[in-house]
């Protein structure tokens, strides 16, 4: 990856834009960012989750997308998007099952660069909202990457780091473990969990966009206020 | 709509008025709506704010407070609020809390609006405050019977037969046989008015004159029945049958005023519905001995059954059931005096509780007592008494209605005295009232005398009625009894949620629901001077006072009404899987009908138990 211009991330995207090769990356970041001190109230967010083959960004590859814009007031499911996309990596059997998407419907959709301007339409102006950037952040570029030959960067709000932010000590020690104590469980679902919030049975990536915006709109409320800086949550 | 979205649809259609929505309007739901996060304690809707959403909870559970800040209603998964604002100026007119951590689904107005007009069922749902919609959910249960809506009048097919109060024994037994009729009425027209002096049945002709061998020229003023049970024309069938069963008659003049329009007799009624539950009553009087009314008394569950597939309504039930309860106790004593001989002095013998009420069920003990006259003297008459007092409540036990865990029967000699000591005993309660003492007397205010000199537990009923609306420290106290049942405002799909927080599987809808309201209807009862027993008729006596407000009187007819039929079926249903009936009911088992009405049920009944605090100063007690 390229450096990353100094300043703040407003500063950043004017920079990115005139390096920019690609009109949509360039228009993304036109759209622009709000300044870190902003209230995370008056920020447009939007909740994004991939499904994808596998873990590794460099092995797997994306099968379907699920976006849903939203702010603290709440979650817009009239506007919200899935998509599923053909990967270029051959599919593994076994998340295929996982996701609940059939080979024919892989088969008859539509190749990620095909749907780059629908997504790009959703990003844009947004900041993203994922839970564990470690896969959303690569996969997306990966693919960007192999189709135009560019990145993305961006801040994104992690809810599984604000989570693990909230619990440094989730795991126990030595001696607790032997006790008995379990690791307390950052993952999306145990997450919810603990807010309150209900258990989705269906699951794939819209779902889970928007199980991801709950999860936002709950750690907001209940740890930090409408008026904390977006530039304290993203990362 | 995403077909991802699916998981979201599917929960708004499990719940009224959603669940019957076309597929159109519910996908409209799905696709305009937002989702946002309140966390307990938060508010969700303040006073007067404008507000152009319509909440949907999605998990969790919520608070809504009437202007006075005072708790309205608790509103939990698949229930909606904010609804009444955004119908006028989309200004909140109930503000809303979150009571836990609550996801919400906030529907648009413009889609609220579309609804509206496009979905009557939703628009009926979201117009109604909770109380109106419980009336039409009782009306809607109880437009199918027949016995209720059909007119007394129906059943009369011929002008009434009557003989002037004068006749002979034998010209009376005449005019029946050539009539064709089993009851004679017998009017004075000294003055051409035709004015009803009493009646003569054939059973009567057969106990009264045949067993006495009386002379053919008896006037039959002599042996007919003077003290007159007549019906008005404008009464329904069933109010006959009520009638019928509650004073064990089998004849009823119907009158116009004072105008006879005709005789309804218990076979018409029989023949009119010919598994009536008076046949079961009517057979009774002819079973011989204990062996064959416990025989009997296994028809009593088909019978309940019967009538809760009917579409009864629970008074029709209640009276029933009680009036069931009452033939086996009265044709026990009767064989009781036929073993024992004649009673040595007059005796009352009093049904207490939901028999005296009117309000019983299958699943009942027995609670009874003895009036003595006031000669009795215990070493001379209380062994014949004891042995009576046991034959009755051993022979309750062998039909089912077991013995009192509390004691209160007439085996027990404090419950089997004069009358003087009867009167005593209320004097005492009323005038110095002990929470402890009136928590366990508390029965003894429903009471019916059901055999003997019934007039013993009249003159009691007088007593009660002149000396509690005088003493407002016995209110007081009645009140705080009536406050210490509250009924569950909370509860879930699949659990039932408790003040403290805690979470129960079910809830007994007989200690949360029908008692505490039985309860304080008889506290308001007893300060207006009713001398009613059964709970909707004191609750008729109570509307023609200002003590409530308004139409209180009418929702907490309509809350009674719908919590006691909701645990009527529970027991039929029980009964019908071959299962022991009883009072608990698990949320999960209640469809969601049920569910949604008995939220607003429960929710009439904790208002009435605030006002009940209030009106008796009552207070300090427990916070409902």
């Amino acid at each position: 990856m390229s450096e990353l211009p100094p300043g703040t991330w407003p500063e950043r995207y004017r920079a990115l834009a005139a390096e920019a090769r690609d009109s949509r990356i360039r228009a993304f970041y036109e759209a622009g960012c709000p300044a870190p001190e902003t209230p995370i109230r008056d920020v447009p967010l939007l909740a994004l989750d991939f499904e994808t083959t596998g873990l590794d960004a460099e092995e797997h590859a994306i099968v379907s997308v699920g976006v849903v814009p939203f702010t603290l007031e709440g979650i817009q499911l009239g506007k919200a998007w899935h998509q599923v996309v053909r990967p270029r990596l051959p599919l593994h059997q076994t998340s295929v099952t996982i996701h609940g998407i059939t080979h024919s419907e892989i088969e008859q959709a539509p190749d990620f660069s095909e749907v780059l301007y629908t997504l790009f339409g959703y990003l844009n102006g947004h900041v993203p909202v994922v839970h564990y950037r470690n896969i959303e952040r690569p996969f997306l570029n990966k693919a960007l990457q192999s189709r135009l030959e560019e990145e993305l960067r961006f801040p994104v709000i992690d809810t599984m780091a604000i989570e693990a932010h909230l619990h440094p000590d989730r795991n126990p020690g030595f001696l607790k473990r032997l006790l008995g104590a379990e690791p307390l469980s950052i993952r999306l679902p145990d997450s919810r969990l603990r807010y309150g919030l209900p258990h989705y049975t269906g699951h794939n990536a819209l779902i889970d966009a928007i199980a991801t915006a709950e999860l936002l709109q709950a750690q907001i409320s209940h740890h930090f206020s409408a008026d904390t800086p977006v530039g304290d949550l993203w990362v | 709509m995403q077909a991802e979205l699916l998981d979201i649809r599917n929960h708004i259609a499990q719940y009224p008025p959603f669940d019957e929505m076309p597929e159109e309007l519910l996908e409209r739901i799905v696709t305009t709506l937002e989702v946002a996060y309140y966390r307990a304690g938060t508010d969700i809707l303040e006073l007067k704010q404008q507000n152009y959403w319509l909440h949907y909870v999605r998990s969790g559970a919520v608070e809504i407070y009437r202007r006075s800040g005072e708790l309205y209603n608790r509103v939990t998964e698949g229930e909606i609020f904010g609804q009444f604002g955004l119908l006028r100026n989309q200004q909140v007119r109930f503000p809303a809390r979150a009571l836990e951590d609550t996801l919400v689904y906030k529907i648009p107005f413009e889609t609220f609006q579309f609804l509206w007009e496009n979905d009557e069922n939703f628009a009926d749902f979201v117009e109604v405050e909770d109380r109106s919609r419980l009336r039409s959910a009782v009306s809607r249960q109880e437009k199918s019977n027949e016995l209720m809506t059909a007119k007394v009048t129906r059943l009369i097919s011929r002008q009434p037969i009557c003989a002037p109060a004068t006749v002979r024994l034998q010209e009376a037994a005449r005019i029946m046989t050539d009539n064709g009729v089993s009851a004679l009425l017998l009017v004075d027209d000294a003055d051409n008015q035709h004015r009803l002096k009493g009646i003569i049945t054939d059973r009567d002709l057969r106990t009264r004159a045949v067993t006495n061998a009386l002379a053919s020229e008896t006037p039959i003023s002599e042996i007919m029945t003077e003290e007159l049970i007549t019906i008005s024309a404008r009464s329904y069938i069933f109010e006959a049958m009520l009638t019928m069963l509650h004073n064990n008659v089998h004849h009823l003049p119907v009158m116009e005023g004072d105008e006879i329009r005709g005789v309804v007799a218990l076979s018409d009624i029989v023949k009119y519905e010919s598994q009536s539950s008076l046949y079961l009553v009517s057979n009774i009087y002819h079973q011989q001995d204990v062996k064959s009314l416990k025989k009997l008394s296994l028809d009593i569950r088909d019978s309940f059954v019967r009538m809760v597939n009917e579409d009864a309504n629970s008074h029709m039930i209640g009276s029933a059931m009680a009036g069931i309860g009452r033939s086996f106790s009265q044709r026990l004593l009767e064989l009781g005096e036929e073993k024992l001989g004649p009673p040595p002095v007059p005796y009352c013998f009093m049904a207490l509780g939901s028999m005296a009420r009117d309000e019983q069920l299958v699943v009942t003990d027995q609670d009874n007592a003895m009036v003595l006259d006031d000669s009795f003297i215990p070493e001379e008459h209380d062994e014949y008494f004891l042995a009576l007092a046991k034959f009755v409540s051993d022979g309750l036990a062998e039909c089912g209605y077991t013995y009192c865990t509390g004691d209160i029967m007439a085996t027990n000699v404090k419950w089997r005295q004069p009358l003087k000591v009867w009167k005593g005993y209320f004097t005492d309660w009323i005038e110095n009232p002990k929470a402890e003492a009136l928590l366990n007397s508390n029965i003894f205010f429903d009471l019916d005398g059901i055999h003997g000199e019934t007039r013993f537990a009249e003159e009691l009923k007088d007593l009660i009625a002149s000396k509690a609306s005088e003493s407002q420290r016995f209110l007081t106290f009645l009140a705080r009894n009536a406050l210490n049942r509250t009924p569950p405002l909370g509860f879930f799909r699949t659990f039932v949620m408790e003040e403290d927080g805690k979470h129960q599987k079910s809830f007994n809808l007989k200690r949360r629901g029908t008692a505490p309201l039985s309860d304080l209807i008889r506290v308001h009862a007893l300060a207006c001077g009713s001398r009613s027993q059964n709970s909707f008729e004191r609750l008729r006596d109570i509307a023609k006072t200002k003590l409530l407000m308004d139409d209180d009187a009418g929702n907490l007819r309509d809350a009674l009404e719908f919590i006691s039929i909701v645990r009527i079926r529970h027991q039929a249903l029980a009964i019908e899987e071959g299962r022991e009936p009883d009072n608990n009911v698990r949320p999960e088992d209640l469809s969601p009908f049920e569910r949604s009405h008995l939220k607003d049920a429960f929710q009439v009944v904790s208002n009435a138990q605030k006002f009940l605090r209030f009106r008796y100063n009552a207070g300090g007690v427990r916070n409902v």
